[in-house]
């Protein structure tokens, strides 16, 4: 008969409507009150009603994954040896893999030899032209530069605003484990220290020279509270991570000159061959 | 034009593309040769003889599904251009690939529009971009770029106006990388030249003109009367650039006899960024995150195809691992929900450009967003997904969907992720499905204003390249998941959509049908899921290489994405110049090529119908315009 059609999709929108208030005869007046925790539930599969978030008195929390805009790793203030330094060793990975070549870094040099150190001068991103692809963070062989999740970043003057230098790039190590414990935990895994991979490397350098002469203190260091917990997280899966100990007043570039020197002969040598053939 | 539905008597007993490639040059040796570079297929035809020979590969050969033309400058290695067409058979198979070459100076290769239409608007485009001259095609303009530009940006030799170096990574950015604006160093109006014998003065725009011209309309208009015997004019109507109904900034210029519509000429280009170009620029790894915003309802079919494409590229070389099987599944079953998710929208849309204004897409939309939430926890993006890499993935599935607050008023949600998603598969997105069926399927005004209108017959389906859900609903089995499988889908189990009368609803009903397929195939995927849990994503359990080396070779990556053929044509110069780069990079974008039979399927229509025929072929202006 003719209008069937119509009627049960009338029927179909008839329901939704019901629906849309289930919700907000379970909670009463409480639905958008922060203490009634039914986010996950409205949000979830087995919801039937309105999935609405009331931007901006609740804002969807980003998972992990989640990447907008990068920031760059320091060290914490409390960290015994190296606080506030760079993870950065300046080794440019991250503007080679840039898609639309918006990282800028001036690799920073020793003013007493002139050679290069493994810290960069000056970082900049443009993040107008940043289109979170998430590359720099996912190539960064020292796991230093990593995807924020803070996504309110409008501003009244793009010109003054939008290129992000080393300052405000700079974020604590305890800010990324804050906002990705699962994703920090996994990348401590890989690289088998909570501590920057050069600081890790110097410590046990250190600590093979102490064990020469007395055995090794244990390995105890006040950790960040993001860190504990973090950690805490890794110890209820059955695994403990110990952090490495800290060496004392060790600077990752004063080690191997010699080294250092030769391989940067070497990218000099590749790079003038590169540019050669470019050219023919 | 022949008929092409003739052609199947005709046909000879070439089963393989070899047999046919060989058959063609046993018959026509003088004008056919073989491709012999390293890594290249198929074979070059003398520019003379192309017309006739491309005949017999439509007419004997039985390729009668033309999927991709495009051009490419080979400068510096031959300083030659060279088209490049992939002919099909619509039974399904590979490619019969075949090239025709010409001088950079006088670039001139005959037109085979005659032969396929769907070269139509590749030809344009390669004229535009390239700077080939197509003899004998009806209508050759310039389609992405505006009448009046000078020069052809896909030329080797063209530099854009930012330009800084030839590839990236610019050595500009590290290690003495002080950060300026490009707007700063290169104002615009710098890179601006006009040939010598403009006067600037008198600048006129004759692009308007020659749109019009090609629509037959010279500065007589044709007189009609009417049946009572007033004297009527037809009328050209502009819809758009700014129309709501063109989902972006998409131009149709109408002419119409009263209300009836008596042709119609697509008018694109204005979000056209160059894509390709950028492509060249970037390293192969730059491009995946490029992709995305091609078809930005379904980046993860974007990302499948070029990473098919290079992959295939790759496995010329020693150094290739595969994607493990884990990969493979992970790979599919994001596909498949971008499917899901790119049907939904374009019905959702269709729906709102016929009348049914935002409420069914407000549902369609619900799952959407549940899904995007999966991709967001997943691969880090809800629309712009990056997720594919050659030979694996960027990461695997997170053990839980879970956030972290961090802003203030963050509300956090925490699910299992294969909790999450069987529940969406076996549930969610099959009671969708069932929902906007009986919303609208049996509704009797969506019938009336649907049924019989915007017809594409099946012989005019294929011959002018239609692809996906248009193609489909005019009763051409072909889904290149089936006709020429990639990934895992041999081993799945689900049928081809199909509908025959080629009209809106058929489209629509095979874009339903297709979504039930995709549950269809999400319920296989995630036993296969189980049974990798732990397996790792990479061959050798690391990463891929930033910087990939890719042989030398051609590829033509091709993928089944929501909106139709998906191809990637890429040329990696390896030996003779930087092989970190792709030589050549072009997209065979679905919705650019479903418009060239737009102009038919329009005709004899309302004007309010053009509305909905455009809705139901389903482009995004990301992708047409590139």
């Amino acid at each position: 008969m003719y209008g069937t059609g119509l009627a049960k999709g009338l029927m179909l929108t008839l329901r939704h409507f019901v629906e849309s208030y289930v919700d907000d005869i379970r909670y009463g007046f409480r639905k958008y009150h922060h203490s009634t925790d039914n986010f996950g539930i409205r949000q979830g599969t087995q919801t039937k009603g309105v999935i609405t978030v009331q931007y901006p008195d609740e804002k969807v929390a980003v998972p992990e994954r989640f990447r907008f805009v990068p920031f760059l790793i320091v060290e914490d203030e409390d960290h015994p040896t190296r606080a506030g330094k760079d993870w950065c060793t300046s080794c440019g990975i991250c503007a080679k893999v840039c898609p639309p070549q918006c990282i800028w870094i001036v690799r920073g040099n020793d003013p007493n030899t002139g050679r290069p150190v493994p810290e960069p001068e000056a970082f900049f991103i443009d993040i107008d032209i940043c289109m979170n692809c998430g590359y720099c963070a996912e190539y960064c062989p020292f796991d230093a530069i990593k995807m924020d999740h803070d996504y309110e970043l409008a501003s009244y003057d793009r010109t003054t605003h939008h290129i992000h230098d080393k300052e405000r790039l700079s974020k604590p190590n305890s800010y990324w484990r804050s906002i990705a414990p699962t994703r920090a935990y996994e990348e401590m895994l890989a690289r088998g220290t909570w501590e920057h991979k050069d600081a890790a490397k110097e410590a046990r350098r250190g600590a093979a020279a102490s064990r020469a002469s007395a055995p090794p203190p244990a390995a105890e260091r006040p950790a960040a509270p993001q860190a504990q917990a973090a950690a805490s997280e890794a110890s209820a899966s059955g695994e403990t991570a110990a952090p490495a100990p800290a060496a004392e007043g060790a600077t990752p570039w004063t080690e191997d000159e010699a080294k250092r020197e030769e391989r940067r002969r070497k990218a000099l040598e590749r790079k003038a061959r590169r540019a050669a053939k470019r050219g023919s | 034009m022949d008929n092409p539905a003739l052609a199947p008597e005709r046909q000879l007993d070439t089963t393989t593309v070899d047999e046919a490639i060989g058959y063609l040059r046993s018959e026509h040796a003088d004008a056919v040769s073989l491709d012999d570079r390293d890594g290249y297929q198929g074979i070059i035809i003398g520019s003379g003889r192309l017309l006739e020979v491309a005949r017999v590969i439509r007419d004997d050969l039985g390729f009668d599904y033309l999927s991709s033309a495009t051009a490419v400058d080979y400068l510096g290695a031959g300083d030659h251009l060279e088209m490049v067409y992939h002919a099909y058979r619509t039974s399904g198979g590979g490619a019969l690939v075949f090239k025709a070459q010409t001088d950079r100076e006088k670039a001139e290769i005959p037109s085979l529009v005659s032969v396929w239409r769907g070269a139509d608007f590749q030809e344009r485009e390669a004229w535009d971009l390239m700077g080939i001259k197509f003899p004998g095609h009806h209508n050759l303009q310039r389609i992405l770029m505006w009448e009046g530009f000078q020069g052809h940006p896909l030329r080797k030799d063209w530099r854009e106006a930012y330009y800084e170096e030839e590839q990236k990574p610019f050595d500009s950015r590290w290690p003495g990388g002080h950060v300026h604006r490009a707007e700063e160093k290169n104002i615009f109006g710098k890179n601006v030249s006009y040939p010598p014998d403009i006067d600037l003065g008198r600048l006129m725009d004759t692009s308007e003109s020659a749109v019009y011209q090609s629509l037959g309309l010279g500065v007589d208009v044709e007189r009609i009367m009417d049946k009572d015997g007033f004297e009527t004019n037809e009328l050209v109507v502009n819809m758009g650039p700014h129309h709501p109904s063109t989902h972006g900034v998409f131009r149709m210029v109408l002419t119409v006899d009263g209300e009836t519509v008596t042709s119609l000429e697509p008018v694109m280009g204005y979000l056209h960024r160059n894509h390709e170009k950028i492509g060249e620029r970037n390293t192969y790894l730059h491009n995946i995150p490029f992709t995305d915003r091609l078809d930005y309802i379904s980046s993860m079919g974007n990302n499948h195809g070029y990473v098919l494409a290079v992959e295939q590229l790759m496995s010329l070389g020693r150094k290739y691992n595969p994607p493990t099987y884990r990969s493979e599944a992970l790979r599919v079953m994001m596909v498949e929900l971008s499917r899901i998710v790119n049907h939904l929208w374009a019905i959702g849309f269709w729906l709102n450009d016929i009348g049914a204004f935002f409420t069914p897409v407000l549902y369609f939309v619900q799952e959407r967003e549940r899904i995007l939430d999966f991709f967001e926890a997943v691969a880090g993006s809800r629309m712009m997904c990056n997720y594919m890499r050659f030979g694996g993935l960027f990461g695997d599935l997170p053990a839980r969907i879970k956030s972290v607050s961090n802003l203030t008023n963050d509300r956090v949600r925490d699910y299992n992720t294969i909790q999450f998603l069987t529940e969406m598969i076996n549930e969610r997105i099959p009671r969708t499905i069932d929902d906007l069926e009986r919303l609208l399927t049996q509704n009797e005004i969506l019938i009336e204003r649907s049924v019989g209108v915007g017809v594409l017959s099946r012989d005019d389906a294929i011959n002018y390249s239609a692809a996906g859900p248009l193609l489909r609903g005019s009763g051409v089995a072909y889904d290149i998941r089936r006709a020429e499988p990639y990934s895992i889908y041999p081993e799945l189990d689900f049928d081809i959509a199909v509908e025959e009368e080629g009209d809106m609803y058929a489209r629509y009903r095979v874009r339903v049908a297709e979504m039930r397929e995709s549950v269809r195939i999400l319920k296989q995927i995630l036993p296969r899921l189980e049974a990798t849990a732990g397996e790792s994503i990479w061959a050798d359990g690391k990463p891929g290489a930033y910087a990939p080396r890719v042989p030398h070779g051609e590829a033509y990556g091709r993928v089944e994405n929501g909106k139709g053929e998906l191809g990637y044509y890429v040329v990696s110069a390896g030996g003779w110049g930087g092989s970190s780069n792709p030589w050549r990079y072009h997209v065979r974008a679905p919705s650019f090529i479903n418009l060239t039979p737009m102009g038919i399927m329009s005709r004899g229509h309302k004007v309010a119908d053009i509305v909905g025929i455009l809705g139901s072929i389903d482009i995004v202006l990301g992708e047409t315009d590139r």
